[in-house]
C-alpha cells in the first residue's frame, strides 16, 4: 500500500512538472536549452582535454571552483531560515523554510556537477567511494566535503520531501522526525561551509587561503547570498502563488544579511590591515587583486565593483527606510548576490594561486567552454529548483493533495503562475 | 471546498518498470566504458589501486600496461614495479655556487621521464634570481634566455619535487592516489588520479603538473625502460611530477637520476641520507645546506647549498 | 656525453692505473732540500683507487716525449715562442709556468710541490696541492660531475676532463629554450 501511495505521488510530481501556464513552459524551455548548450560544452571539454579551459599548472583552480565555492554558501544559507523558524518558533517562516531547504538541494546538486565537470578523470569519480574506492578520510580535507555535502544534499532532500509529502496526505509532519533532523541541518550546513573553508585553509602553501579569518568570513558571506536569493523569490512566490509570506519575515532575513555583511566586511578590513600594515611577501596576492600586481590587474575593476556592491547592499540593508522599501531591498538584494558573487567567487580563488608558489603571474580569465558548461549547470540548479517549486507550491497551498482513496494524486490546477487576485474567490487550505 | 475533480491527465503514459529500466539504462550508459570496448578499457576501468593490488594482480597490471605502451610506441616497453631498497632514503644536494642555467637537467629528464612534448611538461623550473636580493621568489625569472648562460649578477636555482618527508600533497588527496615511499619518494598512482588537483594547489614548490590534454609524446623519443610509479606514459586528466626517476634509482647497482648526470658543472648530487659514507651526507655535514620554504615544515629532502 | 668515454676509456684507464703500479714510483730530487736528499712520498693505496678515463690529450700530442728526448730542457720563465703557442696561460699565471707543473726531466710526467713525478692519469693529484678543498670534495664525489651508480662502483672524471688545466674557468654556455608560459600552452 506504502508503495502505490509513494507511486501515485509521484506520478502526480510528473503530471505537475509536465504541465504549467506558458510562462512556465518559455521558462523550462530556456533552461533545457541552456543545459543542452552546456551538455555539449562539457562534451568538447572531455573529448580534447581540460586544456580547452584557461586553467594551467600555475591556476589550476579556476571557474569552475569559483561557482562551487560560492554555491556551498548558498545552500548554507538554508540555515538562515531554519534557525529562527525552529528554534524560535517563529510562525511566518516556518512553512517557507521547506523553499530554503530546496534551494540547499538546488545548490547542492550544483556543487556537485562543478566538481565533476572540473576534474580530470570524472570516469574515476567512485574512487571517492567509501569502501568500494580509497577515501581519504579523514586526512583530506577534500574527502570530508565529499561526506559533509552528500548528507546536507540527503538530509536538505529528505526533510523537504517528508514534510511536503505529509502535507500532500493532508496531516501535519511528524515533529519527532522532523524537529531532530531540523535542528541537526543547523551545524550541518556550518559544516559544509566551515569544511569547504577549511579545504582553503589548510594550504600552507597558498598563504592568501592559509588565513584564520577565512572560515569566519565563508559563513558570514553565505549568510549575505543565499537570504538574498530567497528574498527576491519569495516575493516572486507571493506575488504569483497563493502561498502567504508576511512582510516581516522578509525584512527580518533582511536585517540579518545587513548584520552579516558587516561581519563580512569588518573580517575583510581585518585582512586588508593585516596584509598591507606588516607588509610581508604575503601581501602579494591582495595586491594583485585590489592594485595589480607588476603590471597584471584584470581582477582589480570586478573586486572594486564587487565592495561597492557590497557596501551599498549594507547600508540598503541596514537602514530601515530602504530595507522595507521593495525597490531598493530588491536592488540590495542584487548587489548583494552579484558582489559576494565575486568576491568569493573569482575574488577568492584566484588571488590565492597568484602570485604562484615560485612567484610567477598567470592572469587567469575563464574561456568560453568554462562560461557555456558553468552557464549549463546554473540552468540545471534553477531547473531543479524550479521543479522542486511546480511540486512544493501546490501542496503547500493546498492544490496538490491525495485523492479520497488515500492513492491518487489530485491536482487543483496545473497552471503554476496565477495571479493572486484570481484567486481571492477560493479558500486557502481547508 | 476546493475542487475534489481530479483532472488525471498524465502528460505521458508509461509503466514504472519501464521508467526504472530507462533511469538505469542511461547511468549505465554514462559512466561505463562501451560495451564494445577492448576488455582491457574495462580492466583498467576496475583497476584497484596500487597499493592495495595483490602481486598476480600487479603483474596482470604491468603485462596489460607493457602490451599497451609497446603496440602504442611501437618498441618493447618494460613496466616495473620495482620495491624501494631497504636501508634508503633518497636524498638530493643542488649546489647553488654552480649552477649555472642551462636547463641542461630540464631536458634530460624530460627524455628520461617520458614527459608530454605537447602540451609540454617540465618537472625542474630553473629560476634565475638577483645576487643583491637572495632566493627571493617574488623576483624569479622563470623564462630567462640570454645567449649566454650565467648572467653577470645572476644565480640560478633549479626546483623540482623536493620528496618532503611531511608532503602536504599526500594529505589532501582525496583519494590517496599519491603517497610517500619507504625510501622517500612520493609517487602517484596515475590510474588511480581522479585529477581534482587538489595536491598542486598544496605544494609549496610547484613541483606538480597535471595532464591538461592528451599527453604528446613521440614515439621515437620514448624510453622504454619504465617504472609503474615513475616513467611510464601518463594518460590524460591526472597529475605526474618527478619521483626521483625511481625507474633508475631503484636498481641494484641503483643508477644517478637524469639531472644528476646530465648537470655539465656538477651542481647536482644525490645519494642515501641512512648512508654515513654518502655523498649528500658529506654535503650536510660539511657544506651548509638551506631548505626552501623552512617554515612551512615540510621537511624537504632537498638540500640547496653552497660548496664553494 | 661523457658516459661514452668513460665505456671506452674505462680498459685504457684500468691498463695505465696497473701500468702506473709496475712503473712504480720514480725517486726524483727534490727540488727546494736543504741538506740530505728526503724520500719523496709514495702514493697511498687510497689515491691509486680512482678509476678515471684517458686524459683528454689533443690528439697526437701524447707522449712528450717523442719531441722532448731530443731537446734540451731550458729552465728559465718566458713565454714559449716556437711551439705550444696555442696554450696561453690563464691559471696562477704570475706565481707559476709551465715547468712548474711538467717535469723538466721528463715530460711524460707532471711534477709534485714534494718532487714526486706523477703520471697524467693521477693529475688530480696535482691539482689538489692548491685546491685542497676542491679535492677533498671530489675524492668523496662531491664535487665535479656525477656519473654511474650512487650505490655501486664510484666513476671517476679527471679534473681536467672539465677544466683546462691553463685555462680552468669555465665558459659561458647557450642556454636551452624557456619553458612555454601557461597562456601558450594549447
Amino acid at each position: 500500500m506504502p508503495m502505490k501511495m509513494i507511486w501515485g505521488f509521484f506520478k502526480g510530481t510528473l503530471t505537475l512538472v509536465a504541465k504549467g501556464s506558458r510562462a512556465y513552459y518559455v521558462w523550462v524551455s530556456c533552461l533545457l536549452v541552456l543545459i543542452g548548450i552546456g551538455v555539449l560544452a562539457y562534451i568538447y571539454q572531455m573529448e580534447n582535454g581540460l586544456i580547452v579551459t584557461a586553467m594551467r599548472d600555475q591556476v589550476s583552480w579556476g571557474f569552475y571552483i569559483s561557482n562551487f565555492t560560492f554555491l556551498v554558501g548558498v545552500a548554507a544559507a538554508a540555515v538562515l531560515l531554519v534557525i529562527p523558524a525552529y528554534v524560535y518558533h517563529w510562525k511566518p517562516i516556518k512553512e517557507i523554510a521547506v523553499l530554503g531547504e530546496m534551494l540547499a538541494v538546488s545548490a547542492m546538486v550544483m556543487c556537485l556537477l562543478f566538481v565533476t565537470v572540473d576534474i580530470g578523470r570524472p570516469d574515476r569519480f567512485w574512487h571517492l567511494i567509501p569502501k568500494i574506492g580509497l577515501l581519504n578520510f579523514p586526512q583530506s580535507m577534500l574527502s570530508w566535503d565529499v561526506v559533509v555535502l552528500n548528507i546536507y544534499l540527503v538530509l536538505n532532500l529528505t526533510i523537504s520531501v517528508f514534510i511536503l509529502y505529509n502535507l500532500y496526505h493532508k496531516r501535519e509532519p511528524n515533529k519527532a522526525f522532523t524537529t531532530p533532523l531540523l535542528l541537526f541541518s543547523i551545524p550541518a550546513a556550518i559544516s559544509i561551509h566551515t569544511v569547504t573553508a577549511f579545504l582553503y585553509n589548510g594550504l600552507a602553501a597558498r598563504p592568501f587561503w592559509n588565513a584564520s579569518i577565512l572560515a569566519p568570513r565563508f559563513l558570514a558571506s553565505a549568510f549575505c547570498s543565499g537570504p538574498a536569493f530567497m528574498i527576491m523569490l519569495f516575493q516572486i512566490i507571493r506575488k504569483y502563488t497563493r502561498i502567504e509570506i508576511k512582510n516581516e519575515a522578509i525584512f527580518k532575513v533582511a536585517e540579518l544579511i545587513a548584520y552579516s555583511m558587516f561581519i563580512n566586511l569588518f573580517l575583510l578590513g581585518a585582512e586588508v590591515f593585516k596584509e598591507y600594515y606588516s607588509n610581508t611577501v604575503h601581501l602579494a596576492p591582495l595586491q594583485y587583486l585590489l592594485q595589480g600586481l607588476k603590471g597584471h590587474s584584470d581582477l582589480v575593476p570586478y573586486i572594486w565593483t564587487a565592495m561597492i556592491f557590497n557596501i551599498s547592499a549594507f547600508f540598503l540593508f541596514l537602514v530601515p527606510q530602504t530595507r522595507e522599501n521593495y525597490v531598493t531591498l530588491n536592488i540590495g538584494c542584487v548587489l548583494i548576490f552579484i558582489g559576494v558573487y565575486i568576491e568569493k567567487g573569482m575574488g577568492l580563488v584566484i588571488p590565492g594561486q597568484v602570485p604562484d608558489t615560485l612567484g610567477e603571474i598567470y592572469e587567469y580569465a575563464p574561456t568560453g567552454i568554462e562560461l557555456l558548461v558553468s552557464l549549463g549547470i546554473w540552468a540545471t540548479g534553477l531547473l531543479v529548483y524550479t521543479l522542486l517549486l511546480r511540486v512544493a507550491v501546490p501542496i503547500l497551498t493546498g492544490e496538490f493533495f491525495v485523492g479520497e482513496d488515500g492513492v491518487k494524486a489530485v491536482i487543483v490546477d496545473t497552471e503554476f503562475i496565477r495571479r493572486a487576485d484570481h484567486l481571492a474567490e477560493q479558500s486557502y487550505r481547508d | 471546498m476546493p475542487n475534489q475533480e481530479s483532472r488525471d491527465n498524465p502528460a505521458f503514459r508509461m509503466s514504472r518498470r519501464k521508467m526504472m529500466k530507462g533511469v538505469a539504462a542511461v547511468l549505465g550508459a554514462l559512466a561505463l566504458p562501451e560495451k564494445d570496448a577492448p576488455a582491457s578499457v574495462w580492466e583498467s576501468f576496475f583497476q584497484k589501486h596500487f597499493r592495495e593490488m595483490s602481486k598476480p594482480e600487479l603483474e596482470k597490471v604491468l603485462a596489460r600496461l607493457e602490451k599497451e605502451y609497446s603496440e602504442k610506441y611501437r618498441k618493447a616497453v618494460k613496466v616495473r614495479a620495482t620495491p624501494p631498497i631497504e636501508g634508503v632514503l633518497y636524498g638530493y644536494g643542488l649546489d647553488l655556487s654552480r649552477c649555472i642555467g642551462c636547463r641542461r637537467c630540464v631536458y634530460a629528464c624530460v627524455q628520461e621521464n617520458n614527459q608530454s612534448r605537447d602540451p609540454q611538461i617540465h618537472y625542474i623550473r630553473v629560476l634565475q634570481l638577483n645576487k643583491e636580493r637572495g632566493v627571493d621568489l617574488e623576483d624569479a625569472e622563470h623564462y630567462y634566455n640570454p645567449s649566454k648562460v650565467p648572467e653577470k649578477g645572476h644565480f640560478y636555482m633549479p626546483v623540482q619535487c623536493h620528496q618532503c618527508e611531511s608532503p602536504p600533497c599526500t594529505k589532501v588527496c582525496p583519494v590517496q592516489a599519491t603517497w610517500k615511499e619507504r625510501d622517500g619518494i612520493v609517487v602517484v598512482d596515475y590510474n588511480w588520479c581522479i585529477g581534482c588537483r587538489y595536491c598542486m594547489a598544496a605544494c609549496p614548490y610547484g613541483a606538480r603538473h597535471f595532464n591538461w590534454k592528451k599527453p604528446g609524446l613521440p614515439a621515437a623519443e620514448m624510453n622504454p625502460e619504465t617504472h609503474y610509479l615513475g616513467n611510464r606514459p601518463r594518460p590524460v586528466g591526472v597529475v605526474e611530477k618527478c619521483t626521483y626517476c625511481i625507474q633508475r634509482v631503484r636498481n641494484a647497482p641503483g643508477r644517478y637520476t637524469a639531472c644528476v648526470e646530465i648537470c655539465p658543472v656538477g651542481a647536482r648530487k644525490f645519494g642515501n641520507l641512512l648512508d654515513p659514507e654518502s655523498e649528500i651526507r658529506y654535503i650536510i655535514e660539511n657544506k651548509r645546506v638551506f631548505i626552501l620554504k623552512e617554515d612551512l615544515n615540510t621537511r624537504p629532502k632537498f638540500y640547496y647549498f653552497y660548496a664553494t | 656525453m661523457n658516459r661514452d668515454r668513460l665505456r671506452h676509456g674505462y680498459v685504457p684507464g684500468m691498463a695505465a692505473f696497473f701500468l702506473c703500479l709496475a712503473v712504480g714510483v720514480t725517486p726524483a730530487a727534490p727540488l727546494q732540500e736543504k741538506g740530505k736528499a728526503a724520500k719523496p712520498r709514495v702514493a697511498s693505496a687510497a689515491e691509486r683507487q680512482f678509476a678515471v678515463p684517458t686524459p683528454p690529450f689533443t690528439p697526437g700530442i701524447f707522449p712528450c716525449s717523442e719531441c722532448h728526448k731530443e731537446m734540451k730542457p731550458n729552465p728559465t720563465r718566458r713565454e714559449l715562442k716556437d711551439e705550444h703557442t696555442n696554450i696561453v696561460l690563464n691559471h696562477a699565471q704570475g706565481q707559476r709556468w709551465c715547468l712548474d707543473c711538467h717535469d723538466i726531466s721528463n715530460r711524460d710526467k707532471l711534477r709534485l710541490v714534494s718532487g714526486e713525478k706523477i703520471g697524467f692519469e693521477e693529475s688530480f693529484r696535482l691539482c689538489g696541492q692548491c685546491h685542497g678543498d676542491k679535492y677533498r670534495d671530489w675524492k668523496v664525489g662531491v664535487h665535479g660531475k656525477r656519473t654511474g651508480m650512487w650505490n655501486g662502483e664510484k666513476q671517476y672524471l679527471l679534473c681536467v676532463h672539465c677544466h683546462n688545466p691553463h685555462d680552468p674557468g669555465f665558459k659561458p654556455l647557450t642556454p636551452l629554450p624557456p619553458p612555454t608560459r601557461p597562456e601558450n600552452v594549447k
